[in-house]
């Protein structure tokens, strides 16, 4: 078995890992990007609509432009790395075992890992919807794979479950290559992506967008034939007598997206409810030494912010070879950060006290969208920290805040910090 | 004559400048001056007035490729097309077949349905070894 050493492994070859691997070399640190796609890239390469990199390059790429750019600067910087390799087990002690087909098992010691492993798409598994099992029911991200770098089409007739910005992407890029789109159904009352999607992939073409409706039986035992969409209530319940047919041949689901972490369960490290690894200010999972970033940790919207947070934890990566920042801090030093009233979820779950530098940055996304709200950061005794206002949020926007928690009167027996979005309490003076 | 007719709406577009996405009306008077309402920034009357004059789109696809590692190269257009023209654009990419090696940013079709507007390749493409 051949056994490789570096100072930073990095575990997937996306728009995370090749951010992250760059930032390593610039700091001087060896590094080493495992990839099990065939070429460096991975997601953008497929993402062939427009619209990546405006906070990064200040333009408009398109997904496989925006990788690009990253890609011949790793190849300019030398930085090495294995294609067609999968990594199969991270041990205690940051040893990982990958196999690929030329060299068969292989061992890499490492002073850091950093896992960037993205995301996958949830399946019909995840949504209980009854039927037979037939042909022509794809993830709407396998379809855009078909399509876009395979091709093939997946149907003719196709209805859309989801208005996701993949889903509403689809629509439109299956319409350009001669397909039907018949409706994109959405079971919230709102559309779930961006506004600029709905205009540009479904007003444009004319595709009906059906919200608060359900998707409840796919008909078809060999190749899909139609799907019923039922109406739902309030709390999503379908409505007896709203059914309606839809004959179609191939159903595409866009119903969300969940970090891949199986790697990082074998590793050891905990996991959050939401589906990502527990990680502090540092982005260090509860591993030492072991990092998380992009869609790995959080799924994000954008991927200009994937690529900010893997330079991030590519940094800190170089600060932890170099121990700049102490080891994890025990009791009080350490804070618990929590969702509060509307908060889907916050990261990082926890912040180091004894490193904070200075600003720390904390992500969250909201349950139910709302105008006029107010942000609140408070302490256990209730006593608000920081507040901000915004004049509008919605789930699919994740929101980002810088916050210095030296400005802040802090406890020192404070362990455990709240976010909330709350209506606004004094009227806005406009 | 609907409402809307009556009081000189002749089209209504919904902002994409920003997520509040105000809804803008278009309206002509009986001169034919066209005039917007209903936009609440600077960029927002500069996107309706595109819209409704000279609506255009980034064309972003796919083109067959010749001996790559993939057997799709996907493609875009250097500048915006108007909306008009985006159907025969795509008629004649569909007709069309490139081959690999291929630079990211190379010119594969020059002026297509404008002359202006060049479509380019949006990735590298290498070649495929052959075993």
């Amino acid at each position: 078995m051949k056994t490789y050493n570096t100072d930073v492994t990095i575990i997937g070859g996306g728009a995370a890992g090749l951010a992250a691997a760059i930032e390593v070399n610039k700091g001087g640190k060896e590094v080493l990007i495992l990839e099990r796609g065939i070429e460096l890239g991975g997601i953008l390469m497929q993402c062939i609509h427009n619209g990546f990199g405006i906070k990064e390059f200040n333009k408009e790429l398109t997904g496989p432009e925006y990788a690009q750019k990253f890609i011949n600067e790793v190849n300019q910087l030398n930085i090495p790395y294995k294609l067609d390799t999968i990594v199969i087990e991270i041990t205690l002690d940051k040893k990982i075992y990958a196999v690929n087909k030329i060299e068969g098992l292989i061992e890499i010691n490492s002073k850091t890992i950093i896992l960037a492993m993205g995301c996958r798409e949830r399946t019909r598994g995840a949504i209980n919807v009854p039927g037979f099992r037939p042909a022509g029911i794809f993830t709407a991200g396998q379809a855009q794979r078909f399509v876009n770098i395979e091709g093939y089409l997946p149907g003719k007739n196709i209805v859309i479950l989801g208005s996701g910005d993949i889903g509403m992407i689809m629509a439109r890029r299956l319409t350009w290559e001669g397909c039907n789109v018949k409706a994109v159904v959405e079971i919230q009352p709102y559309v779930s992506g961006l506004l600029r999607n709905e205009i540009q992939c479904l007003e444009d073409y004319g595709i009906p967008l059906i919200t608060n409706y359900s998707l409840t039986k796919i008909h078809g035992k060999n190749r899909v034939k139609g799907v019923t969409i039922s109406k739902v209530d309030r709390n999503f319940d379908r409505i007896i007598g709203s059914d309606q047919f839809i004959e179609c041949d191939t159903l595409l689901l866009s119903v969300g997206l969940i970090p891949e972490n199986e790697l990082t369960r074998i590793a050891g490290a905990e996991i959050s409810s939401m589906g990502g690894p527990i990680v502090d200010n540092n982005l260090e999972t509860t591993l030492e030494g072991v990092f998380a970033c992009g869609n790995v940790l959080q799924v994000h919207d954008l991927v200009d912010l994937v690529t900010a947070e893997s330079k991030r934890a590519g940094r800190n990566a170089i600060e932890y070879i170099n121990k700049r920042y102490k080891k994890k801090l025990k009791g009080i030093e350490k804070i618990h950060l929590s969702a509060g009233h509307n908060i889907n979820y916050v990261k990082p779950d926890n912040i180091c006290l004894g490193e904070i530098l200075g600003e720390i940055i904390i992500n969250f996304r909201v349950k139910n969208p709302d105008r006029r709200i107010q942000i609140n950061i408070k302490d256990e005794t209730n006593k608000t920290l920081y507040k901000k206002k915004k004049s509008y949020v919605i789930p699919s926007e994740m929101i980002e805040l810088k916050i210095n928690l030296n400005n802040m009167e802090l406890n020192p027996k404070c362990n455990g910090l709240i976010v909330e979005v709350i209506p606004q309490l004094e009227p806005l003076i406009e | 004559m609907t409402e809307c007719e009556d009081r000189g709406i002749i089209k209504t577009i919904r902002c994409i400048v920003c997520p509040t996405g105000c809804l803008v009306e278009v309206r002509k008077d009986i001169g034919g001056e066209i005039s917007f309402q209903g936009y609440t920034c600077k960029r927002g009357l500069e996107y309706a007035q595109q819209e409704h004059f000279d609506p255009k789109r980034i064309i972003t696809t796919t083109i067959r490729v010749e001996d790559g590692i993939h057997p799709l190269l996907p493609i875009r257009s250097d500048s915006p097309l108007l909306k008009e023209k985006l159907s025969y654009a795509f008629k004649i990419i569909a007709k069309t077949k490139v081959k690999a090696p291929i630079k990211m940013g190379d010119i594969l079709i020059k002026g297509i349905a404008d002359e202006n507007v060049n479509i380019i390749a949006s990735r590298d493409m290498i070649k495929k070894k052959v075993e």
